[in-house]
């Protein structure tokens, strides 16, 4: 065959010119003046706001919202290349935890014209969107809280009723009458239970409680709600700390209880736990585990659990009289650099209305941050057969539940690299409690510069 | 059992060979090729010079720069001098990541290079069979991170099937990826598993260039298989082995992907390698002039065992007079 020298040329040049274009092109495909890009991670949530979309377009002519979803993992890789590429959408689903380091980063756009009243959504969710420089960077989207999530049959066939699953107490000495529901939840190989003589501790069968692995810095469905009710606090200020308390007494003896419910053989070790292939949830839904703590985004997985029955009860009362549960709320946030920031400001407004909030609560998926959207929420779930009163009741409940949130600090990213591995050396490799006064003294350095 | 092979197995056909001087040239085509020469061959490096720069040379560049700096990407870098050389080596999360991932690499290329060179001789002396070679090569065909996904649901302390069958044979289960003595030489082997077929298959490409007169002369003195490997196929074998092992040690030191669907560098650190601690300084803390330090030790780390490799195995020089 003769390849002629021009041919030669031209695909050398087609080829390097494919790769620049290729480049620059990236995702801008797409934006045109009248698309507003909208990004979140959840795919159960994204019927919902498609709705809201339609009503947002009917609302608005001339307006159209793209939306895209993305897995959780993907989501945050996927956004942080977009900030970098300038491929960013116009708007997209913030999560707390990384509230801090994108205002670091300065690529959130202030929200503050949009007139968001913190009255109209669910107490403490739009406070926690507002920067350190004071202004806000997102506007309340939904919230969460944590409950705890057991096995029916195997709750019916340890004498356990919902009303005493529902009236736990716990306390760091002896675990309390949660402690003594735990152990009794746990069945050995040979059916003995786990606090019956001659309980066989390393051969356990059922376990009362599922391994959600350590926790990290945050401990959101694993110790966070013990940590809590015990009367700790992550941080010296509710939000934007400087310093953080993993040094404390009470918060060492709360970790110590905790991961010693391993030792003792009612919660299953850290082996049993892999983010991947048994999160606790699988374990519940495998029957290895009776029960487990959980979020209220987990409400219809646990409920499609096929010849599983799920119920659900509140977090146990610790030594402050009162029950805890941490409270997370997502956001919509704004990107500096968005193509369409009017547009961009008119959809966030639009999300963190009532009317588009209803629209979601509907769906039964998800609890929206309006009082309003929450009440549609219930009554979608009601419908579906779903008792969600161990998640609703904390919110509603000042007196006797306490809500907290995620701690909201700058270097998260940094404290969750120190934590992830320290919390994991005490439960899975019987590291001292002691071990987090040097882990904690290294956080606040790096939050000191 | 006989030993078959007595005749030489089809060689691989020299790439480029075929079609030379097939056609007979012009007068024409003659002159151009004198003339032209050069030019010709720099538009048909250009594709590969153009990529080596953009990808390569540039990023190379540019990442020891950085290495200087503080940068999150999104803001301009800032100067820093050696600041980010002096945190590493205060690190001890550096070092110990440093640790785990030699120890990864003596795991992985110790057993990989061994049952690839097993396999690669069973191959070449005992069959013929392309069906076989092809199943060798199966593992590799398939992605790292499929791999280690496969292998993670195997060996799940409670639900693999692994376990299961563990378990049900009357043993302990084993906390295979999730406990700090097992979790390195079980991705160790995951790897090896995938990767075993491809280097055994390079050795055999290796054994296909040993004449074989020199196995039929030492048979007529009388020697063994076992002595006849050592005597004959280590020796000659000696320059492919050195150049597969360079270019598998520089891969194995690179291990992040099976790590990241697996262990995500847990449990405590355990599985933390070098590649994974430098992915989680860049991309989940944003400390891009840390994680280039960071990379351009590797790189530095890397450069001196290739060459020492390549001295102590005169990779350069072959025995076959």
């Amino acid at each position: 065959m003769r390849v002629g020298m021009r041919t030669v040329v031209a695909l050398t040049g087609a080829l390097a010119l494919s790769l620049v274009s290729g480049c620059a092109k990236g995702g801008g495909a797409g934006s045109s003046s009248g698309t507003v890009t909208y990004w979140l991670w959840d795919a159960n949530q994204l019927p919902a706001y498609q709705a809201c979309a339609k009503g947002f377009e009917k609302e608005n002519p001339g307006l159209h919202v793209k939306i895209t979803q993305l897995g959780w993992d993907d989501y945050w890789t996927k956004l942080t290349a977009s900030f970098i590429a300038g491929t960013e959408p116009d708007v997209f689903t913030d999560h707390i935890q990384k509230f801090g380091q994108f205002a670091d980063l300065k690529v959130l756009e202030p929200l503050d014209d949009l007139g968001i009243d913190p009255a109209a959504y669910q107490k403490g969710l739009a406070d926690n969107w507002i920067g350190q420089d004071g202004h806000r960077y997102g506007a309340p989207k939904d919230w969460d809280t944590v409950a705890l999530f057991y096995n029916q049959k195997a709750a019916k066939d340890a004498g356990l009723t919902a009303e005493q699953l529902n009236s736990l107490s716990w306390n760091p000495e002896d675990g309390g009458t949660f402690e003594k529901a735990i152990a009794h939840l746990t069945v050995d190989r040979n059916g003995r239970r786990g606090d019956e003589p001659g309980f066989d501790k390393n051969h356990v069968k059922v376990y009362g409680l599922a391994s959600n692995g350590a926790g990290d810095g945050d401990g959101q469905t694993q110790w966070s709600n013990f940590a809590a009710s015990a009367g700790w606090t992550y941080t010296d200020k509710k939000r934007w700390g400087s310093k953080y308390r993993y040094d404390s007494k009470t918060f060492q003896s709360v970790i110590k209880w905790y991961f010693g419910l391993a030792k003792k053989g009612y919660m299953a070790p850290f082996t049993a736990y892999n983010s991947q292939s048994s999160p606790g949830n699988a374990q519940v839904a495998a029957g290895t585990a009776a029960a487990t703590f959980d979020g209220a985004w987990m409400i219809s997985t646990y409920a499609g659990f096929k010849g599983v029955k799920i119920a659900t009860a509140l977090t146990p009362e610790g030594p402050t009289g009162k029950r805890a549960t941490m409270m997370n709320g997502l956001a919509d946030s704004v990107t500096k650099n968005a193509r369409n920031k009017a547009g961009a400001l008119k959809w966030v407004k639009y999300l963190s209305s009532d009317e588009c909030q209803k629209t979601v609560g509907g769906y039964g998926i998800v609890f929206p941050a309006t009082p309003a959207g929450t009440k549609a929420a219930v009554a979608a779930y009601e419908k579906k057969g779903l008792d969600v009163s161990a998640f609703t009741k904390p919110v509603a409940d000042k007196k006797d539940f306490t809500t907290f949130s995620y701690p909201i600090t700058n270097y998260a990213a940094d404290v969750y690299a120190l934590m992830h591995p320290a919390m994991q050396d005490i439960y899975g490799n019987g590291k001292s409690v002691t071990s987090l006064n040097r882990t904690n003294s290294q956080i606040n350095l790096i939050l000191d510069q | 059992m006989t030993i078959a092979s007595s005749s030489p197995p089809s060689r691989l056909p020299l790439r480029g060979a075929e079609g030379a001087g097939t056609t007979p040239r012009t007068g024409r085509a003659r002159a151009r090729e004198r003339g032209g020469d050069g030019r010709l061959a720099a538009v048909f490096v250009a594709p590969a010079l153009l990529g080596f720069t953009v990808f390569l040379l540039w990023p190379t560049l540019r990442g020891i720069y950085l290495s200087f700096t503080r940068f999150n990407l999104l803001t301009p870098a800032e100067w820093v001098g050696l600041d980010n050389y002096v945190r590493m080596v205060h690190d001890p999360i550096f070092w110990d990541s440093l640790k785990v991932t030699v120890e990864y690499v003596v795991i992985n290329i110790g057993v990989q290079t061994v049952s690839a060179l097993a396999i690669a001789v069973l191959l070449q002396r005992l069959t013929q069979s392309a069906v076989l070679r092809g199943i060798v090569l199966t593992p590799y065909l398939m992605s790292n991170v499929v791999a280690g996904l496969v292998w993670l649901w195997i060996l799940d302390n409670q639900l693999g099937i692994g376990n299961e069958i563990i378990a049900g044979l009357g043993f302990d289960r084993i906390p295979f990826l999730a406990d700090e003595t097992w979790a390195i030489p079980t991705i160790a082997l995951i790897n090896v598993w995938r990767h075993v077929g491809y280097t055994a298959l390079l050795l055999f490409a290796g054994l296909q260039a040993i004449p074989n007169d020199v196995y039929e002369a030492a048979k007529v003195d009388g020697a063994g298989e076992w002595r006849m490997f050592w005597r004959i196929t280590m020796p000659l074998l000696r320059p492919v082995l050195a150049v597969v092992l360079i270019m598998t040690v520089i891969g194995s030191f690179q291990v992040f992907d099976t790590v990241a669907v697996t262990t995500a560098g847990g449990p405590a650190n355990a599985t933390n390698v070098l590649q994974y601690y430098i992915y989680g300084a860049a991309f989940g803390r944003f400390q891009f002039g840390y994680a280039s330090a960071m990379s351009v030790a590797l790189l530095v780390v890397l450069s001196a065992i290739t060459v020492l490799q390549y001295r102590i195995t005169r990779a350069g020089q072959s025995d076959l007079g």
